[in-house]
């Protein structure tokens, strides 16, 4: 079975195909790119293995960058429902001791909040210690010690604003770029720019932990690009990838002597018609074969030593009281170390862009309990993921992010009763993320907020400057990375966004 | 970019095709042996040559040539947008102004006196323009063009887009026996032009093929292509065409057409994407009009304001839905105007794309950078649509004449209502006088009392004033909290208590006149909790069952029923039936009773709980219980009652008499009989109704909802094309003037839009590539005469979709072989000048249809709610908080077409998303195609397309008792229309026979690989095989492509 299959991979690349391609190839190189990418693509045409990219032809070739690129790979891990930036990341001990005052009026006056009374509002202090940690002596909550370890490869922004405050338009200004619907990704962005390096695994995956995010599948789609650009979920249970197992009933030799005879048929109506658009079509019959045999393999973590899961933490038990827990009870630990570890086995597959999405940090009370969880469920799989990366020697082109789509007021959430505050509500004006890896400087902590986290004071950061940065690590212009749809050219970066050098090894 | 595709094109032959339109003069000779490239963009195409020999011959082009200079390179700092140094090159008399310094940029004839020509050519940095810092820069040969273009006089032609409609003659031709049609000579005439022939007709498997895709979405039915070969009549083909525009699936697919358009869906889009499930009704309104030809013009108008035109039907008021397919966020702690902005933003930019096919929305921030467009403007189309308010409105539930279950419920009710008359009839030949007897009859049979609650305390859980007012009403003052829970503490004397009454009540103290505390008038009951007992306080064993509600008014979502379903996130609202009084009739599971005992009261405590947030508390109301039955007098005619009978007007007689028959026991059950018919033939549905309190329209900075501008908006449309007639005696113009405008006879944008839209669905693409921007930095019309006579014609064809795609349909243009014709690929590699047809993909919903289709599986059905057909298991719970359950539908339902699968946009069906299906939250005029291996494992291993494989290897089983190569030959005609090769017939059977080998080694595989699809008479091992072959067969890209 193996043997024939190699000889088919093989084939599979010659005659007809071939000639196929070379006529796209032929094909785009009379036309401009007006057609899918339009100017867009044609601004990334700088090699001549990109003019292969033509309309019809395999629009996830690898591509050159505009400029070399930092970054070949990030594994973005979006923290869904905005964790508390006071009680992880941003100490504030002037906050504890202004705990159970209220806020001059002047500073709530002009502000919405989406749960918080304003009238009884009162300051809530953390009751998280911070340490420093690492040569930077980098400050993080007792909450992160394993991120501690590693905080001389981390990059601490304190500095991050947006202006949605409620989830869902929050999560697509974090994912996308503006809060709306029906725009890509930024896995979508990068795939459509620099195409894939993964001959048998998609370009961009998606992986998730736990509940559900405000934002469904609407978080990881392509938009307006064609779809070959969309996240492909990985699924936690039952097959990995949708469809990937064969009907019940069809043994794999006849999968591939049905797939033979398929590409037979379909080479033999292309020689009647010549539509190159066949072509495409037969290579990806043969892509699905191959994902077929790959897509086990990637989830097999028989090959991982125990070390390494151990690292990650596969076979932690969920915390006894997990009054935190958001969902299901019992696999959310071992859910989202997994999806670490299953992140950086499609780095090394050639996987551009990983989505771990964890759903679970809307704390709008029993902050104690849930921050304890939760953040039990990150702290080591990440760490241990830039810690793995690093001694493999992939960090350097692997860019590891870790942000929410806001932060949580430095206020109490007084919902249901004035006195007792036990969680925050969404605060839109100052968060924090991190991130490691791909051409970042680590061990650093970059902006401020004012002494209470509520605002920015130093060196403020818009997540259309965040998405600058990061199109900038894998080398692209966020201004000529565009595709026009509507009459418009789009971007990632809406009609904003600076690289922040300050981030840049 | 340029450079690279410039030096390419050096080593081909080619150079410039210039729209026909344009040249007014037989083109120079050499342009016959010129090579035509179109996709070229304007640029690349004065780096040529050729052009710039043609720039000094003749006059240079201003639209062509021109005006795309000003666009790409200008008008951002030289626009309606901004206006740097007085410099304005988007409109003529600006431009030959004067500017801020003095100096003029363009002198008519004189390039050497023009400031542009000396500030583009200038050697000083620092005046040069554009700026380098733009990175735009001009090449000399746009220099050449701009100064020659001035010096003949800096003529300025209107955009072609907004140019008024001529109706071009069909333009002769060389040769005369391939033309079928008008459409004909236009595509002919330029392919003379470039010595390209087009191809010949397809052959008949094809054509009927093509049709079916085309006009059903649908393989072309064995016994279909078998009438059709052997019809040799000259009009065979034109009845096929007929045949098919009439059948009841036509409608069904262009109706999918047009709701990408719509972005439909069946949730509300935010975070908890509720479901709608209204949603269908309109999709189903859709599916009618189209199969009723309903004229675009019409088609356009109810959807855009069919609530606003005469005598508006139910119907008419349904269709206005098209705007409500907006996306709702009901998100916790959400400001709704910010929501409501939103969604009118997206109505505006969505008739923008649709009808205009422009990009208005770039106007809601700012002015447009390229097109005519300003913000003002922008927002005096926001102005129409700023005063049609969300509603709901009663329609019918079915519309189809086709559905028994309808009809079968409607002769019923005839039937019913013919019993009701007669009863009415024999109740007014009563020879005692009625009016006496309903006098008696009521004061006997009422035995409903309803008596106010003795309050004696009302706790709040934030703090606010109770004022009691005289009638027994309470209203509530003071500080104005975002929520807050009423308890409100009473006794009574009733013995026997069955409901509670909760009035919520107008005052001219309340915001918008209440009865809610919000500045406009509504609140939002999220709760009611009753108590009763013998003493206080009163705990939880106290709480009173509640068995049902009933109000006056709901608003939509916020129906009464949500203030006693113990969710805390629903509730009660009157939205927006403000300034008014309400009320709640809430009926408990069990009779209260209460013996008197002695003097002491029996205690009731009532609690309103009102979570909704941003002040949606109740701003004055009264409590009231209830003993007795429902049955109650209605106030109106309880003040008839009053009144002398000599006084009653003949209206106050008819009332009285119709309220006197519900008195009677048989009219009673009559009515109730009626009324459960009704409730399954009328539904609500989610529309667009006109808001009577208008609101005032300001621009939107930065289309920021807090930052509203001072001047005051009124609707108005776009002054690059030609004005609107509003209607005289409505004020203040309305959608339905909107609606007018677009089909106003001046108006050419929206014809040529149209046809453009219909055109693409046959070829694949518009004669306007950029189908949603026919502005200018747009693709001009490949063929623009064509389009302005298909625009014209759709007119002259009263807007009939169905004549205009039967005209398209007929022509020789349509008819083409579609093979690529590779030494043509050179030259127009994209087919834009037609001489063939093109190959498309199905689309997502189709490719599904196809599939059943060809497995004999595809239910017929038209309509209905949406279906919920198998989805891989986990996918529903990728929505918010896994708040989605999907109950997989039975029987016919999970073989339905694909445009009826639930469509929830944060967690669609995965074989909609992966074949390119849109996600329903902006407009779409043109889907994309990808090929994805996630589209191969959909097809080869998914379970309906396995299935389908399943039912089509049945099928060819049942259907032939023959050989293997006859039934093979079955196989490939059901899918592709055409007999198969004999080389593909070898494959095939090599494929069968292996599988058949294997099968009768491995039974139980066998009997997994067939599912429930075993032919009778046939062992499972056999028909496995035939399974694996009918599965290649149907993954064969020939099955899902029109060719």
């Amino acid at each position: 079975m193996k043997q024939r299959l190699r000889h088919h991979l093989n084939e599979s690349g010659s005659c007809d195909v071939q000639a196929a391609i070379e006529l796209q190839r032929r094909e785009f190189l009379t036309t401009t790119a007006s057609g899918l990418g339009g100017l867009a693509l044609g601004s990334l045409l700088s090699g001549d293995s990109a003019l292969a990219a033509g309309p019809g032809s395999d629009p996830l070739a690898p591509r050159s960058s505009h400029f070399p690129a930092r970054a070949k790979n990030c594994i973005f891990c979006f923290q869904a429902g905005a964790p508390s930036h006071i009680d992880l990341f941003d100490p504030k001990p002037k906050l504890n001791e202004l705990h159970g005052q209220p806020l001059p009026k002047s500073m709530t006056e002009n502000v919405r909040f989406a749960f918080i009374k304003k009238e009884t509002a009162i300051l809530m202090g953390s009751n998280r210690k911070f340490t420093r940690h690492g040569e930077c002596g980098m400050e993080l909550s007792d909450l992160l010690p394993h991120l501690g370890s590693v905080a001389d490869d981390l990059l601490l922004v304190r500095s991050m604003h947006t202006d949605q405050f409620n989830h869902h338009p929050g999560q697509l200004l974090m994912q996308c770029g503006r809060p709306d619907f029906g725009l890509p990704s930024m896995g979508s962005w990068l795939t459509y720019g620099l195409g894939t390096e993964s001959n048998n695994l998609p370009a961009y995956v998606v992986l998730t932990s736990g509940r559900g995010s405000s934002g469904g599948t609407t978080l990881w789609s392509s938009g307006f690009l064609p779809s070959t650009y969309a996240g492909v979920l990985l699924r936690e249970t039952g097959e990995p990838v949708l469809n990937l197992q064969n009907p019940p009933g069809l043994p794999p030799e006849l999968q591939r002597a049905g797939l033979d005879t398929l590409r037979q048929l379909n080479q033999n109506r292309y020689q009647v018609v010549g539509d190159p658009e066949i072509a495409s079509r037969i290579a990806s019959y043969e892509l699905a074969y191959r994902m077929q045999l790959a897509a086990p393999d990637l989830i097999d973590l028989s090959q991982e030593s125990q070390q390494t899961l151990d690292a990650y933490g596969l076979d932690r038990p969920e915390p006894k009281d997990s009054d935190g827990r958001r969902g299901k009870l019992g696999d959310t630990y071992k859910s989202f170390a997994r999806n670490c570890l299953l992140a950086r086995r499609m780095v090394e597959r050639g996987v551009r862009f990983i989505n771990i999405v964890y759903a679970s940090w809307d704390h709008h009370s029993k902050l104690d309990k849930e921050l304890p969880y939760n953040a039990g469920v990150v702290d080591q799989p990440i760490a241990a993921l830039i810690r793995d990366l690093k001694e493999r020697g992939m960090l350097d082109d692997t860019l590891v992010v870790s942000a929410g789509e806001f932060g949580r007021t430095p206020l109490g959430e007084n919902r249901n009763e004035a006195k007792n505050n036990t969680g925050r509500d969404h605060h839109p004006f100052a968060f924090s993320l991190f991130m490691a890896g791909g051409g970042i400087r680590g061990g650093q902590v970059y902006g401020a907020t004012d002494e209470i986290g509520w605002g920015v004071v130093e060196n403020p950061v818009h997540i259309n400057d965040f998405h600058a940065t990061i199109l900038h690590l894998f080398g692209m212009d966020h201004l000529q990375l565009t595709h026009r749809f509507h009459g418009r050219d789009f971007r990632l970066t809406d009609v904003a966004g600076e690289v922040v050098s300050d981030w840049i090894s | 970019m340029v450079l690279v595709v410039a030096a390419c094109l050096i080593d081909h032959p080619v150079a410039i095709f210039l729209p026909r339109l344009e040249l007014t003069l037989k083109p120079p000779m050499y342009l016959h042996r010129l090579l035509l490239i179109c996709s070229l963009t304007w640029m690349a195409s004065v780096a040529m040559q050729p052009l710039s020999t043609s720039v000094a011959e003749s006059a240079v082009n201003f639209t062509d040539v021109i005006q795309p200079i000003f666009a790409q390179k200008c008008v951002t700092c030289h626009g309606p947008g901004q206006q740097e140094g007085g410099l304005r090159l988007d409109v003529r008399i600006r431009a030959i102004g004067e500017l801020a310094s003095g100096q003029i940029a363009i002198v008519p004839g004189a390039a050497a006196a023009s400031e542009l020509i000396g500030r583009v050519t200038s050697d000083d940095e620092e005046l040069r323009m554009p700026p380098v810092a733009s990175g735009e820069a001009l090449s000399n040969t746009e220099i050449e063009a701009l100064r020659s273009w001035i010096d003949a006089g800096a003529e300025w032609q209107v955009h072609w887009a907004y140019r008024p409609l001529g109706r071009p003659a069909p333009p002769p031709t060389e040769s005369t026996s391939w033309s079928r049609n008008a459409i004909d000579h236009f595509v002919l005439a330029q392919l003379e032009e470039l010595g390209i022939s087009p191809s010949s007709r397809a052959d008949r498997y094809t054509l009927i093929k093509r049709l079916y895709f085309d006009l059903l979405g649908l393989p072309a039915a064995p016994e279909g292509v078998d009438k059709f070969l052997a019809d040799e009549a000259d009009d065979a083909y034109e009845r096929v065409v007929d045949r098919l525009l009439d059948s009841p699936q036509f409608g069904e697919l262009w109706a999918r057409h047009w709701l990408d358009k719509a972005r439909y869906a069946d949730s509300d889009g935010y975070e908890k994407d509720r479901p709608r499930p209204d949603a269908w009704r309109y999709r189903d309104w859709v599916i009618d009009s189209i199969n009723q030809d309903l004229p675009y013009d019409q088609f356009s108008t109810k959807q855009l304001a069919g609530d606003l035109v005469g005598n508006a039907t139910s119907l008419d008021r349904l269709a206005t839905a098209f705007h409500r397919q907006t996306l709702t966020n009901t998100e916790g702690g959400v400001d709704q105007e910010e929501f409501r902005v939103k969604a009118i933003i997206d109505r505006v930019n969505t008739t923008g794309t649709v009808w205009l096919g422009l990009t208005v929305g770039c106007a809601q921030c700012h002015s447009h950078k390229y097109d005519q467009i300003t913000q003002q403007e922008y927002y005096r189309l926001f102005a129409f649509y700023n005063n049609g308010d969300e509603a709901d409105t009663k329609v019918p539930v079915a519309q189809f004449a086709s559905d028994e279950k309808a009809r079968a419920l409607q002769v019923e009710l005839e039937s019913l209502e013919q019993k009701l008359a007669e009863r009415r009839a024999e109740l007014a030949r009563d020879p005692a006088p009625w009016e006496q007897r309903l006098i008696e009859r009521i004061a006997a049979g009422n035995n409903v009392v309803f008596q106010p609650l003795d309050i004696h305390k009302i706790e709040s859980a934030y703090p606010v004033d109770f004022r009691q007012l005289d009638d027994g009403s309470t209203l509530v003052e003071g500080p104005n909290p975002s929520e807050n829970m009423y308890s409100v503490y009473g006794s009574t004397r009733l013995t026997d208590i069955t409901g509670v009454r909760i009035e919520v009540l107008a005052d001219p103290s309340l915001g918008g006149g209440g009865p809610g505390r919000t500045p406009h008038g509504n609140f939002a009951l999220s709760e009611v909790r009753v108590y009763a007992g013998k003493q206080e306080p009163m705990g939880i064993e106290n709480r009173v069952t509640l068995a049902m509600a009933e109000a006056d008014y709901s608003q939509a979502n916020y129906d009464i029923s949500a203030a006693i379903d113990g969710d805390l996130s629903t509730g009660w609202g009157v939205s927006s039936e403000y300034n008014q009084n309400h009320h709640a009739d809430i009926t408990l599971a069990t009779l209260v009773h209460t013996e008197p005992d002695g003097d002491r009261p029996h205690y009731v405590q009532v609690v309103l709980d009102q979570r909704y947030g941003k002040q949606h508390t109740i701003g004055r109301f009264r409590i009231q219980l209830r003993q007795g039955n429902m049955l109650k007098i209605p106030n109106a005619i309880e003040a008839l009652l009053a009144k002398d009978i000599a006084q009653w007007s003949q209206p106050e007689q008819d009332q009285l008499f119709d309220y006197w028959m519900l008195t009677d026991r048989i009219v009673q059950e009559l009515q109730t009989q009626i009324d459960k018919i009704r409730q399954k033939t009328e539904m609500m549905v989610r529309v667009i109704a006109r808001r009577e309190d208008l609101r005032k329209t300001h621009v939107l900075h930065r289309g920021d909802f807090l930052q509203p501008g001072e001047e005051e908006i009124v609707p108005a449309t776009l002054d690059v094309l030609p004005g609107m007639r509003p209607r005289k005696d409505t004020g203040m113009a309305d959608r339905l003037d909107l609606a007018h405008w677009l089909f106003d006879e001046a108006n050419p944008l929206v014809p040529r839009v149209a046809v453009n839209h219909v055109w693409s669905q046959l070829f694949g693409h518009g004669i306007v590539r950029t189908m949603d921007d026919f502005g200018v930095r747009g693709e001009a019309p490949t063929h623009s005469a064509l389009l302005d006579w298909l625009a014209v014609e759709y007119r002259r064809l009263g807007w009939s979709r169905k004549a205009l795609i039967k005209t398209i349909l007929m022509s020789a243009t349509y008819q083409q072989a579609s093979r690529f014709r590779p030494n043509l690929l050179p030259i127009d590699p994209e087919n834009r000048q037609l001489y063939r047809q093109n190959r498309l993909r199905a689309e997502a919903e189709i490719i599904r249809d196809m599939y059943l289709a060809a497995g004999g599986l595809l239910s017929s059905k038209i309509g209905g709610p949406s279906v919920f057909p198998p989805l891989p298991a986990g996918v529903a719970k990728l929505s918010y908080a896994s708040n989605f359950s999907w109950n997989t539908s039975e029987g016919q339902d999970r073989y339905r077409r694909g445009m009826y699968t639930f469509f929830k946009r944060t967690a669609p069906h995965p074989n909609l998303t992966i074949f390119d299906c849109p996600d329903a939250n902006t407009t779409v005029v043109q889907r994309t195609t990808s090929n994805t291996p996630l589209g191969a494992l959909a097809t080869l291993n998914n379970e309906v397309f396995v299935e389908a494989a399943q039912g089509l290897a049945r099928r060819v089983l049942a259907t032939i008792d023959g050989s293997d190569t006859a039934r093979m030959m079955y196989a490939m005609r059901v899918c592709v229309a055409r007999p198969a090769t004999g080389e593909e017939l070898q494959l095939l059977l090599g494929l069968l026979e292996e599988s058949r080998t294997w099968y009768v080694d491995h039974p139980n595989e066998a009997k997994a690989m067939i599912g429930n699809y075993q032919p009778d008479g046939i062992p499972a091992t056999e028909t496995a095989a035939w399974v694996v072959a009918a599965r290649t067969i149907l993954n064969q890209d020939e099955f899902i492509t029109r060719e």
